[in-house]
């Protein structure tokens, strides 16, 4: 097994911190792992993405140009981002602020009202971990007690009282995802 | 079990170093390796281990403190980016006249000038072939993975002082920047003056009435002496190509092509690999670990094996020329680079193979 993942909004969105506790609950499971961010112009505001790559073998090369997933969180991220997805791969996207959607017909293609039902439920800041959610219900390539043990790992312990309801989000993630293309 | 953690190249740099027991840190900020400091400020090691963590007010300045600490018998390091390590270039070459065991971190960031912060490979020349004045040599190493970032300090450190001569880790802003799964030692402790002391007769550790002078310099105006001098730094160089090349060999048992490559480049060429392999090209790839001494020696081996050779790095083309010595023109060796902080994709570099080499 080996997912090769782009995750792409805007700075402040949780992109990178998304990525990572992904990448940690993975490293929990015995996986190979690798993270690698954009950390140019972007970080200093405006979009930011971020390559993670979980699999069973070592990892070649943590920069790549074509993705299995890719995890789309504003438009600029879909117009750079929807080309690079193998065909036959997989586009999860939140419609939020989306003018164009995605085009693809060789690809299967979901919808998260993360932004929304964030906002609606007033966890702002779990609403990368509703994405997440979102991409493991399609991908399960970690189980929960991993998920757990990769946000324990990744938070610090002064956040440790937020798991159950990080893990409370991912769940929720799952629930709201819902088909836009399928194959 | 040892810790496993998931961290960044140049945070595993900064836990290396507290971990091994180095004395002294002593560095200027600059991008893609601001986190090695951040790190080391964050950790506090002075209050671990003892170590002096130091931000200094230039890379010049910087250079001249691992100077200072290394003639004291002290493992002292530091790191930058290109721009910066250009500056430190002077201190380097003292301190290799001066014979100092140090460490140098150079994340490169593409050039010339100050350029770009994303990731390139274009210091090869300036690390392997000089960069500083005179007739000397850094041992460099070059880590692709984070692991390895982790790892290459300790290994550099005891090149260092074995060979008594800085050691460079020529890293770049992927391997810098990259997260990945590190396994890390447990803590060290640094040496203590006593054992400086007794194991290094060349350090300044302070005198008394029955020990002898030492003085630490790279100054020799008698040139008769200062020949001598230069005589015994390269009859030590002709040891470490000897005893300290390392390198590793990736797909090479059948393969009819090689690319060739270190460090970031490295990665990207096994993808590339599992690309070609698809495809049914017979493609490994050669990695040179250290930089120099360069590993001529399997790559000449390696000419007379294989029908071409592509040298692939983020630059316009510096280590092919290496690889053109080593393999003495026995077959068709070609570069592919991208520079200016862009990385090429496995999907091209397996095209300019095709193109290059085997179609060429």
């Amino acid at each position: 097994m080996t997912e090769e993942i782009i995750i792409a909004g805007f700075g402040g969105q949780g992109v990178l911190s998304m990525g990572k506790i992904l990448a940690y609950s993975g490293i929990m499971q015995n996986k190979e792992v690798s993270w690698m961010p954009s950390y140019g112009p972007e970080m200093r505001g405006g979009t930011s993405n971020v390559t993670v790559i979980i699999s069973d073998e070592r990892i070649s090369s943590p920069v790549l140009s074509v993705f299995d997933t890719a995890i789309i969180l504003n438009q600029q991220s879909l117009d750079k981002f929807e080309k690079a997805v193998k065909p036959g791969g997989m586009l999860i996207y939140d419609p939020n602020g989306i003018t164009r959607h995605p085009e693809r017909k060789d690809i299967n293609i979901y919808q998260i009202a993360a932004t929304d039902k964030a906002t609606e439920l007033g966890i702002a800041k779990l609403f990368n971990m509703i994405v997440l959610g979102g991409f493991l219900k399609y991908k399960p390539i970690i189980q929960e007690e991993f998920m757990r043990k990769g946000l324990e790992k990744s938070l610090p312990a002064r956040h440790h009282n937020l798991i159950p309801d990080n893990l409370k989000a991912i769940t929720i993630g799952g629930q709201i995802i819902k088909d836009y293309h399928i194959l | 079990m040892k810790e496993l953690r998931l961290m960044k190249g140049n945070e595993a740099i900064a836990e290396a170093a507290i971990r091994y027991g180095v004395d002294g840190y002593f560095g200027y900020p600059i991008t893609p390796q601001s986190e090695i400091l951040e790190h080391l400020m964050a950790e506090e090691p002075y209050k671990k281990t003892g170590m002096v963590v130091l931000q200094a007010e230039s890379e010049v300045a910087s250079i001249n403190m691992v100077y200072g600490g290394a003639a004291c018998g002290k493992r002292a390091m530091t790191t930058s980016s290109s721009p910066g390590i250009s500056l430190m270039q002077e201190g380097l070459s003292y301190i290799a006249g001066a014979e100092l065991p140090c460490l140098v971190v150079n994340v490169v960031r593409g050039g010339p000038g100050l350029g770009t912060i994303q990731p390139s490979q274009a210091d090869y020349f300036q690390t392997t072939k000089g960069g500083g004045h005179g007739d000397y040599r850094l041992i460099t190493l070059a880590p692709a993975s984070v692991q390895e970032m982790y790892d290459f300090v300790a290994l550099a450190f005891e090149l260092a002082f074995k060979y008594r001569n800085p050691a460079m880790i020529l890293s770049d802003g992927v391997i810098g920047q990259v997260m990945e799964k590190v396994q890390i030692d447990d803590y060290k402790p640094r040496w203590t003056d006593e054992y400086i002391k007794k194991s290094f007769p060349w350090a300044t550790t302070g005198k008394n009435p029955n020990t002898p002078h030492v003085i630490v310099t790279s100054l020799e105006l008698d040139s008769s002496k200062q020949e001598q001098v230069n005589i015994r730094i390269q009859k030590k160089y002709r040891e470490c190509e000897a005893k300290e090349v390392r390198y590793e060999l990736i797909n090479c048992e059948d393969a009819e092509y090689l690319f060739v490559a270190y460090g970031s480049s490295a990665r990207i060429c096994q993808k590339a690999i599992q690309l070609g392999r698809e495809k049914g090209i017979k493609v490994g790839l050669v990695r040179p670990i250290t930089l120099w001494p360069f590993p001529s020696k399997i790559l000449n081996e390696m000419a007379d094996k294989v029908k071409g050779m592509l040298s692939v790095e983020m630059s316009a083309g510096q280590m092919v020329e290496d690889v053109l010595l080593a393999t003495k023109h026995k077959i068709k060796v070609e570069h592919y680079g991208r520079f200016g902080g862009i990385i090429p994709t496995p999907q091209e570099v397996l095209h300019a193979l095709e193109t290059k080499i085997i179609g060429g």
